[in-house]
Order: structure tokens, then sequence, then C-alpha cells
């Protein structure tokens, strides 16, 4: 059947402006059901103007985005788009549960309320009113919002942004069984280990562009690069940026990390001309060098 | 109409005691004070023959009631400050059912306040055969609808902040220049005739022999139904396009 080939989502050479701001500069990309689904860049990458499109709620300038072959808002009336907004405070003079299930009774197949009230671990909270939440618990309450609608696709813009870690950690156990149970997740972060552990499939956003677009060790794996670390005493950072190889240096005592686009030569070189070296270990470059060095991110770099 | 939704949307607004003060203690409190102090042959011939009870009775609900629709729509305010709108887009809920809830609710809000008015009404000596008062009942209803249409106007163009102020505002303006506080005579009179709060207070005649509204009545509430209705279609569907 048709159905089976028809994407989850697709977006077809999609630009979106805000003013002089090009938040989105031409995506392509398919996300097939069932993928768990990374947008990973730093702010300003076009996460959220992405997300939103996918939600319906922004119109791209050019191009296309289909949810289920058909326009986001027709897909998000028909009941089909879970989704949870970055920002967004709850109902007042509701509690909890009453707010979850006023949500779910405008789904036409939503999840038991007390079900997901035990999934997402707020049964502590469920009966308080929306006013006397934490800034963590609110997120949690969103996610249920989310859960409640039990659609196939869930689209989740940072949900984690405002928990702590024990929450985090509730939330991505949760999140595992969804995404076993074969929905569509589509998440947006610029929490790199979330993005690494989590999802099927990373989509790396940089200015509006996809710059990297595959599983975390493919992208890796682009960056091409290595680590080279050894035991060096009295090394100049000028003579080792020298060698066959070298990008960049880092001195820490005798301790040096050399990132190195060629590490064999470099390797060869480093004996040749120190012979005092020691114990040099070559290893692939973490994601964190592969997103920096992919988005160009000078802020996070620095921050290092 | 979603009805699971509409009932929160209810309790949410029973639950938030100023709000159902405005609507329904004060103008009862009001009504009783006004209506104790007055000489009744006195109140007789300002009012064009209507007794004390009545007339406060229908004046003070029609100022309640304004209250009741009004933060009816002014919710949506409430709702655009928290982001809730968004996340209703994300939804099956249609636009129109959204927007119904609002004015549903104020319309059940305004009923309890017509509950209690008439209660009071009754006990204060207001008497009226059933098919007067059923008539006096629908033209009230009637009345409100300038101003369901207003707090959705409102609740669209306005942050939460201004929304208290401006309904406090529209309430009393509009309670007193309709003759909801005393009979209107002069140069207030003239003004109020052109307000939909005049006609509302007016229906209490009814009660007591009169005709309904005159053409100039149905003009009045005709005109600001249609130009508030008109603004709130337009600045609801500004809020709600996508960008």
């Amino acid at each position: 059947m048709a159905m089976h080939s028809t994407p989850g989502i697709q977006f077809d050479g999609v630009s979106k402006n805000y003013g002089a701001v090009k938040a989105v500069r031409g995506i392509d990309l398919q996300i097939a059901p069932g993928e768990t689904v990374a947008l990973l860049g730093p702010n300003g990458a076009g996460k959220s103007t992405a997300i939103d499109m996918m939600l319906g709620l922004a119109m791209p300038d050019a191009g296309s985005v289909r949810v289920y072959g058909d326009d986001p808002r027709h897909a998000a009336k028909a009941g089909r788009i879970g989704g949870m907004l970055q920002l967004g405070g709850l109902i007042p003079f509701l509690k909890v549960r009453e707010l979850i299930a006023s949500v779910a009774a405008l789904y036409p197949n939503p999840l038991s309320v007390d079900d997901v009230i035990a999934m997402t671990a707020i049964t502590d909270f469920a009966d308080r009113f929306t006013n006397k939440l934490s800034g963590g618990q609110i997120q949690r309450a969103r996610f249920a919002m989310a859960l409640v609608a039990n659609t196939d696709l869930l689209i989740l813009d940072e949900p984690t942004v405002a928990m702590d870690v024990e929450g985090r950690r509730e939330f991505w156990t949760t999140m595992r069984g969804v995404a076993a149970s074969g929905k569509t997740v589509v998440f947006a972060t610029h929490y790199l280990e979330e993005a690494d552990e989590y999802a099927d499939r990373i989509i790396l956003l940089s200015e509006g562009r996809i710059v990297a677009d595959g599983a975390s060790t493919e992208l890796r794996g682009l960056v091409g690069g290595q680590v080279v670390r050894a035991t060096l005493a009295g090394a100049q950072e000028s003579e080792l940026l020298g060698l066959a190889g070298v990008n960049s240096v880092e001195l820490h005592g005798d301790a040096v990390i050399l990132s190195c686009s060629d590490s064999d030569a470099t390797v060869r070189e480093l004996f040749a001309n120190y012979p005092t070296v020691r114990n040099i270990s070559v290893s692939g470059a973490g994601l964190e060098a592969a997103f920096v060095q992919l988005t160009g991110d000078r802020e996070r770099e620095a921050v290092r | 109409m979603n009805t699971v939704y509409l009932r929160y949307e209810l309790l949410r607004t029973l639950r938030n005691r100023s709000a159902f003060i405005f609507s329904l203690g004060f103008p009862v409190l009001t009504f009783l004070l006004i209506v104790l102090s007055q000489s009744r042959s006195a109140f007789l011939q300002r009012s064009g023959g209507i007794p004390p009870a009545t007339y406060y009775m229908i004046g003070l609900l029609g100022f309640g009631g304004i209250g009741a629709v009004l933060s009816g729509g002014g919710r949506i305010a409430v709702d655009r400050a928290l982001g809730w709108n968004r996340q209703l887009l994300l939804t099956p809920l249609k636009p129109g059912v959204y927007l119904a809830s609002k004015i549903v609710v104020g319309y059940a809000v305004a009923c309890m306040t017509l509950v209690v008015m008439y209660a009071a009404g009754i006990a204060a000596g207001a008497r009226a055969p059933v098919e007067r008062w059923a008539e006096m009942t629908l033209l009230v209803l009637i009345g409100l609808i300038p101003f369901a249409a207003m707090g959705i106007w409102v609740g669209h163009v306005t942050n939460a902040d201004a929304i208290g102020p401006i309904m406090g505002g529209s309430m009393t303006l509009f309670g007193m220049l309709g003759g909801a506080w005393f009979p209107l005579s002069g140069w207030m009179r003239t003004l109020g005739e052109y307000l939909p709060s005049y006609w509302m207070t007016d229906a209490g005649r009814v009660a007591v022999g009169g005709d309904g509204w005159p053409l100039k009545g149905w003009l009045v509430i005709g005109t600001w139904s249609l130009v508030l209705g008109v603004l709130a279609a337009r600045a609801f569907r500004a809020d709600t396009k996508r960008r």
C-alpha cells in the first residue's frame, strides 16, 4: 500500500525568515515512521523554527512541509501530532490531573489519564493545582499532556530544558519506552549527550542549515579527525603545531593533546622528533569535537 | 461541542473566586443596599412606574451579567499570556469551539447571576406574571450579546494584566450610563439611550406591563452587536493565523 511509503515528516527546500533573520535556509529532510530523531544545534540554529513548521504553527516562506503527506495543520487537527512546545504555562485553577484530562478529551484515541500519570511519574503532584508546581514539574506535566494524546508522532521542543537531573532521567526513561513502542519521536535539544544517547539519528543544524544527518557514530566519522595524546616534557606549542597532520594543540603541563587529520603521520614524526615521548594513545574524535567543527560553534569551544 | 473541555473551562472559572465575586456578590450586595434605602413612591416617579425592587433587580443583573460575559472572553488574554492558545493549535480542538466555550461559560456565570438577582428581587418584593418575567429575561440575555463580543475582542487585543481594569471600568461605565445605579434623566438619559446597557435596564419595564424594546432599542443593541462582533471576529482571525 502507498501508505507505507509515506514519510512521517517531509521538508522540501524549506526556508523561513523572521524579518531580517533567516531562521531556516533551505532544508530538505525525511523522517520515517518509527524513527527517533534529534534536532541538535546551538541556540539560533533554527531548531525551534523547524519544529514550529512541523507542528503547523509557522508556515514556510519557501518550500513545503508535510506530516503524513498532509499539511501539518490538518494533521494536527486530525489529532495525529502530540506536541510539546518549548515555552508555555498551564491553565490556572485546574489540578494537573484535570488539565491532562481536558487535553485528553480533545483527541480521538487518548490514553487513560491515570496511565499517563503513572508513566510520567507525576503521581506525587497530580492532585496539586497547576500554579503550585516547580519549573521541572511544569515541564513534566506538559510532557504528560503531549503523551496522553496517544499519537503516532511526538514532536518535542527542548523538552528537558527546565528539568533537574532526576527529572531528566525519569523523562528519558519514559521516552525510551515510548520510542520502543514504535512511535515516531522528534526532539530538539542543545544537549549533545541527549542526542547521542537517545536518538537513532541526529540532524545537526547550524545557522538554519543541515550540516550533518546520521547516526551519532556517523557524525563522529564525518569529522574524520583523531586525537593523539602523549606525555612529553618541555615541548613548545608552535613546534607541535608544525608536526605533520596536526590541526590544533592543547598543553596541560607534560600532557599533550593533538587534534589531527592524519594521526599516522603525526605519530611517526612525534617519535622521530621527540625521543622522550611516552604513553601515546590515538582515539577517534568525540561527538563534541564533531559538533564544534560542523557547527562552527565558537562559543562552546571557548567554554571548554 | 466538547463537553469535557467545556466542563473544565467552567470549573476553572468557578474556582476563580475574585472574578466570581464581581459577577455575583457585588451586584447582589449593591442591590440590597440600594433597594432598602429607597422610598417607593418617590422612586416610581423617577423610574416611570417601575418599582425599585424590579428596577434594580434588572439593572444590577445587567451590570453583573456584563461582568460575566466580558470576563468569559477576557480569559482569552490569560490563555494567550500562558501560550495556551499555541498549545491548543496543536490539538484537534476547533478554534470556533474554543470561542464558543468562552461564550457559553460567560453566559453560564451570567445565568448564575440571574438566579441570585431574581431571588434577591423576589425577596424584596419584585413581582410579575410568568410570561412577562420570561420576556424580560430574554431581553436581558439578548442585551448581553454585544458585551460577549466585546470580551472576545478585548481578550485578543489586550494583555492579561489589562483585563481587570478594562473589565471593571467597562462594567462601571456601562452600568452607570445604562441606569443600573439610578434612573437616568437629562443629558445622561440622552446619551444612555445609545448604549446597550440602557436597554437591558429598560427591560424591567416589561415586568410592570410595559412594552418590550422600541425600534430604537433593537437598533442600538443590533448595531453594538454587529460592530463589536466584527471587531471580535477580526481579532480572533488575526490571532489564530499562522505566521
